[in-house]
């Protein structure tokens, strides 16, 4: 095998890896959006504290990021409660415009109270086996991606389960299809509102706590990776569990071959490109139904 | 004449006598309200009017401040010939972004986020664009300050005061006579429930495309006093989602689908915000992102108790009727 086509491997296989956590950060997205009908437009600066609250872990009590992933996770399931129960429950049946307005709000307060605690610089966690590759004949592993890559697909796999088999999260799927008939069996919708934020932000943590191992954490992350997530959720189809995995893996390989044959600042011309095309001739997305 | 026409005799003369009573400072703040109040306007007509919700208006900001500096910069040709064709250019690619998603059946959220997949593909597009000078940005010449040229829009900020102030309040009598017209009444019922104006025999699709005709058409101008104004312009500043996340922020503060709601919004966020930075440097606070977490919960408060917008409530209170109808929340 030429050098050159190895290395198109290892990029994708780098993107792949990479997809997999934006799939898992896009699924919150989806799920909350699935169920509650608002767009979280403070969906990356939520991200980036979950981010943050890994490297703080790491550095103040040598927490590995894999560990950090259940207090994390179970500190934004209760962040998203609260949010849905207290702030975002009264507007669900506002206009899209005040929902949006609201949020954005909130994403403005949350990147800046970040940058007013941990500055504008760049944190990371330092940790050796994140140096370390496998090789796999031609190609080249990196483990730190692999690992988080793996807690993605695990992540996402309990997440379809519980939302396929369990009673409570059949429940939810019936306030999502007909928000009337679940009042009218007896389901407490707003309750259930905001255990699926509870939920998706506990989606969002994971993806966060494995993020931390791909890029360094700024809090002007934020603003850009909200926009990523809506291009993931869009081109799998707003609502499909599936889809949001599929698009992050789509918008991984497409932004690490963007890299290679362009140049890496234009990367994300490309998933923008992708989510017009998408939106014309296949608004439902890749993996949604038609509405 | 009634209260309300004296009201605004009032306003327009303060207006009109401002540079006169203020030092630079203030005028400079002046002149970022009137250009907040006509953006607003501008995008007032998509959204406010015909219930059309974009999220990317700095891609005409960005488009027009980019054309008409382009012209000037490269063709030595001036910001009044450069006007049309900054016009020409963003009313076209208005009409494109509208015809792909009224003939594709996109609205709502997917519509906002088409409009922003629009705004930072172009964005992104820009900064590797070398002959606009790129992420570098693209700076047009500045001679003498002191020297009011107005066919080439070179000046004093009090020229520019003017200049805004005329725009500002052409785009009022203009929205005005929007929403008396023919038009104006369509979108209004196009807003409130597309499928019962469809019924009764409006064309939806060609009047939506008029209205992001029109108000893309309108934001173009504001983009080419930008460029004439600050004299430089970076891709990843004027096309930023920010941008156009300042410039729908005052109508929706001030009261959505109102004439007055816009300039309400644009004055009252911009003294805010001004205010806020003079509050945080007095109270010895000026680490970075103090002033947007006090402007957030601001916003935060107001989308809160006045979903409505502050116009409409301090309408009824002087007594005068609400110019357009707000939308109504259903």
């Amino acid at each position: 095998m030429s050098v050159d086509v190895a290395n198109v491997l290892n990029l994708v296989l780098a993107g792949v890896l990479t997809g997999l956590v934006y799939g898992l950060m896009a699924l919150g997205l989806s799920v909350i959006f699935g169920v509650v009908r608002v767009v979280n437009f403070a969906h990356g600066e939520m991200m980036t504290i979950a981010m943050y609250a890994t490297v703080m872990l790491f550095t103040a009590l040598n927490l590995d990021p894999f560990l950090a992933v259940f207090p994390v996770a179970a500190g934004f399931f209760v962040f998203g409660y609260l949010l849905q129960a207290g702030l975002i429950n009264p507007f669900v049946t506002r206009p899209e415009h005040t929902q949006f307005m609201l949020l954005v709000a909130l994403a403005m307060i949350l990147v800046n109270l970040l940058l007013m605690i941990f500055g504008p610089d760049a944190r990371n966690v330092q940790l050796d086996y994140l140096l370390e590759s496998i090789e796999l004949g031609p190609l080249l592993i990196d483990r730190g991606k692999l690992y988080a890559a793996l807690v993605a697909c695990a992540t996402a796999a309990a997440f379809f389960l519980f939302f396929k088999y369990a009673l409570l999260g059949k429940a939810i799927r019936a306030c999502a299809d007909n928000y009337l008939g679940g009042k009218v069996v007896g389901l407490n919708v707003k309750r259930l509102y905001a255990l699926t934020f509870g939920l998706g932000s506990a989606c969002l943590a994971v993806a966060g706590c494995m993020m931390v191992l791909l890029v360094d954490v700024t809090p002007v992350l934020g603003p850009s990776y909200t926009l990523l997530a809506f291009v993931i959720v869009i081109v799998g189809g707003l609502g499909s569990m599936a889809g949001a995995l599929l698009g992050g893996v789509l918008i991984g390989v497409s932004e690490a071959l963007a890299g290679l044959y362009f140049t890496p600042s234009a990367k994300s011309m490309f998933s923008f490109a992708l989510l017009i095309l998408v939106l014309l001739f296949r608004p439902q997305g890749l993996l949604g139904k038609r509405p | 004449m009634s209260r309300g026409a004296v009201l605004l005799a009032v306003f327009v003369l303060v207006l009109l006598a401002l540079p006169a009573m203020v030092n630079n400072y203030v005028l400079s703040v002046a002149v970022l309200i009137l250009y907040f109040a006509y953006t607003g306007q501008a995008w007032n007509v998509m959204m406010g009017f015909a219930g059309q919700l974009s999220l990317g208006h700095s891609l005409y900001v960005g488009v027009g401040a980019y054309t008409a500096a382009a012209l000037f910069t490269h063709y030595q040709v001036g910001p009044w010939a450069g006007i049309w064709a900054a016009m020409l250019a963003c009313m076209l690619l208005g009409a494109v972004m509208g015809f792909l998603a009224f003939r594709f059946g996109i609205s709502g959220v997917y519509f906002a986020l088409l409009t922003i997949a629009f705004a930072e593909f172009t964005r992104i597009g820009f900064d590797h664009l070398d002959w606009l000078g790129g992420s570098g940005g693209l700076f047009l010449r500045v001679e003498r300050r002191d020297m009011n040229d107005l066919a080439n829009l070179r000046g004093s900020p009090v020229m520019f005061y003017y200049v805004m102030l005329a725009l500002a309040a052409a785009a009022f009598a203009f929205c005005a006579w929007l929403l008396r017209s023919r038009a104006g009444y369509y979108w209004q019922a196009i807003r409130e429930n597309e499928e019962a104006a469809q019924a009764l025999g409006i064309n939806t699709f060609r009047y939506k495309m008029l209205a992001v005709v029109i108000s893309s058409g309108m934001t173009a101008l504001a983009g080419v006093f930008f460029a004439f104004y600050y004299n430089n312009l970076f891709p990843e500043q004027i096309f930023h989602i920010s941008r156009s996340i300042e410039i729908i922020l005052g109508p929706i503060i001030g009261g959505l689908g109102t004439l007055f709601g816009p300039v309400l919004g644009a004055v009252l966020l911009t003294v805010l915000a001004d205010g806020i930075t003079e509050l945080v440097a007095a109270l010895g606070l000026d680490i970075p992102g103090v002033k947007q977490v006090f402007y957030g919960v601001t916003l935060l408060l107001v989308v809160m108790f006045l979903p409505n917008g502050i116009w409409p409530a301090i309408a009824s209170r002087l007594g005068i009727r609400p110019q357009g109808s707000g939308r109504s929340d259903d």
